[in-house]
């Protein structure tokens, strides 16, 4: 790790000022930077401590219905706030589909929206990255892609964003409220995050060195999916593992017929891919397993393999997504499943307490 | 850059001068305090063996930048007991054989104390196993570990109605005019 400076200020306004240094990095839950900082990908001159800023830890309901959630609240405490159960059962249920309980406690909103791709070239400074590096290639290319881009990649850079959390977001139009020295901003969840283009671009977070994310807002829209939203996480082991492909499903049905839809899929491309076309073709429809299909072949239309062994993710985005939205019409749980976006029902058998062991046995 | 820090480790107030911002917590409990219970395993938020309490909740504490830490309260394995009693979450992790290294027992164990204080799993397995996903264990002692956590849940749930029924008692005897 590289020495820095380590500075906590008291105000957003000390903290903008403070963030404006050429190699100052802002720090929240720690959870990805300080991770960083230990392989040498970031190397801050000067640390940030935002963790302990006023007004950036509450979630509120706003009169007009929407749901502002401050950027440095938990993970965690996300995952179990009744406002945010109610209205966008799916945030939560990703939420908990993501990471451990211990990385959770400590991880924040604007955190995780500005968590780095796991892509393994970009964690390791010995390789080339665009998205590191701008500019300096891309060692991925004839390497493990894996688990790489099937929409939206380029040339330059084929990684995924990693997030679960952004996946619902983005389904249900939540906004990011970004602070700077010279005023606020505010960018769609879905758009955060620009997709690569030519020439060494590997795109990235739209934050301007130095802004400052305050809070993310869910619009009051999303109530209205709310008896019927689900996140579908497909990942290599069952708990504790980024998302291969993930799905968040939410709808509004009424009489039979799907008044409103929404769709996005995560670990398919840079940025939670919000599927409007899917959308589109779901709205009008009933909810049967031909509308799920076709939705997600839509959202799958323009999907190539960036890899020669990672087309798979394709099939499995379509089923992905067709479970989600069969899993969604089923209408949400009224409690959390054991195991959050999982496709396995829980059927391991329970060890018995104080079954003979070694020491049963010996006395 | 030196820096100050106060952590309340334990119960006990410890001020610790760094020279450097960069330790982690795990760093400064470990050479600092001298309280190495807290495994190193990963170092990178993946295993879960540097697991403790900061400020009741259960985190890595490879992944804490000791400096943030500055004023909190911390809770490791070396503090779970009391005199000289094991924590319920001790004692059913000893009766239900739930390691065998050992390496990652005081992180699995500062785990389990902080879910059953989350109060979300109640004694249901499949709750337990995905609450716990945060702690491998390299000998798989798993089948052991959720048994003991399932354990502990329904010691501290008897305790807890043993305390209940106690003021439940102590209620009734006032009511009663009698001294408590
Ligand atoms: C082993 C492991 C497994 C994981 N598994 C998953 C998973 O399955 N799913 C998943 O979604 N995530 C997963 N994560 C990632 C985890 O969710 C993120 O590390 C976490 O959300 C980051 O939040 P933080 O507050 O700790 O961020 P920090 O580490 O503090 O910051 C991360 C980045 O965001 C910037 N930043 C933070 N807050 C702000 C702000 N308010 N304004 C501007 N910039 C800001 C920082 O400068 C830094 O660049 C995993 C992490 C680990 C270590
Ligand atoms: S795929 Fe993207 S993140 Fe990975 S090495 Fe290439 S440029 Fe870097
Ligand atoms: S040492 Fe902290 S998680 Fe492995
Ligand atoms: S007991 Fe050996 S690693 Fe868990």
């Amino acid at each position: 790790m590289n020495l820095f400076d380590y500075v906590r200020p008291a105000t957003l306004g000390e903290a903008l000022g403070a963030a404006a240094h050429p190699g100052a990095a802002v720090l929240a839950g720690g959870t990805n930077l300080v991770d960083l900082m230990k392989a040498g990908v970031a190397r801050p001159e000067r640390i940030v401590d935002i963790s302990r800023l006023p007004g950036l830890s509450e979630i509120e309901t706003l009169e007009d219905g929407a749901i502002r959630i401050g950027a440095l609240v938990g993970n965690a405490a996300l995952a179990r706030h009744p406002a945010v159960k109610a209205a966008a059962p799916a945030v939560a249920e990703a939420v908990l589909a993501g990471a451990s309980a211990q990385l959770r406690n400590k991880a924040s909103v604007g955190g995780n929206l500005l968590q780095a791709t796991r892509c393994a070239y970009f964690g390791d400074p010995a390789s080339a990255c665009n998205r590191r590096v701008p500019g300096s290639g891309c060692d991925a290319k004839g390497g493990d892609r894996r688990g790489h881009a099937v929409l939206g990649w380029s040339d330059a850079c084929s990684a995924t964003n990693p997030s679960d959390l952004l996946v619902p977001l983005a389904a249900l139009g939540a906004v990011v409220e970004i602070a700077g020295q010279d005023g606020t901003r505010e960018v769609p969840v879905a758009e955060f995050h620009t997709l690569p283009g030519a020439d060494g671009d590997a795109g990235g977070p739209q934050l301007r060195h130095g802004e400052i994310v305050t809070a993310v807002r869910l619009p009051a829209d999303a109530a209205r999916f709310a008896a019927a939203s689900r996140y579908v996480k497909v990942r290599e082991r069952t708990s504790f593992a980024f998302a291969l492909v993930s799905a968040a499903a939410a709808l509004d049905i009424e009489d039979g017929t799907i008044r409103a839809a929404r769709l996005a899929l995560g670990g398919v491309a840079a940025r939670p891919w919000r599927a409007a076309e899917a959308e589109a073709a779901l709205t009008g429809k009933a909810p049967d397993a031909a509308a799920f299909q076709a939705a997600a072949e839509a959202a799958m239309a323009q999907a190539r393999p960036s890899a020669e062994d990672n087309a798979f993710k394709i099939a499995l985005a379509l089923r992905v997504a067709v479970r989600a939205l069969t899993l969604a019409a089923k209408g949400t749980p009224e409690r959390m499943p054991a195991l959050p976006a999982s496709v396995f029902a829980p059927t391991l058998s329970a060890p018995s307490p104080s079954a003979p062991s070694f020491q049963g046995t010996a006395r | 850059m030196p820096l100050t820090l106060h952590l309340t480790v334990n119960g006990e107030a410890h001020r610790v001068d760094l020279t450097d911002p960069r330790p982690t917590l795990l760093d400064v409990l470990r050479e600092r305090i001298g309280l190495t219970g807290t495994k190193k395993g990963c170092d990178r938020g993946q295993c879960g063996a540097c697991t403790v309490l900061l400020d009741g909740q259960r985190v890595n504490s490879c992944l804490v930048l000791a400096a943030s830490a500055d004023g909190a309260e911390v809770t490791t394995i070396e503090g779970l007991s009391a005199d000289g009693a094991l924590h319920p979450v001790q004692a059913a992790f000893i009766e239900n054989d739930a390691f065998q290294c050992g390496f990652c027992t005081p992180g699995q164990v500062m785990s389990a104390v902080g879910l059953l204080a989350e109060g979300e799993t109640g004694g249901d397995p499949e709750r337990i196993r995905e609450g716990m996903s945060g702690n491998l264990c390299r000998c798989a002692a798993y089948p052991g570990i959720t048994a003991a956590v399932m354990d502990a849940f329904a010691r501290m749930e008897a305790a807890e109605g043993e305390r209940a029924d106690d003021r439940a008692r102590t209620e009734d005897r006032a009511r009663q005019g009698e001294p408590a």
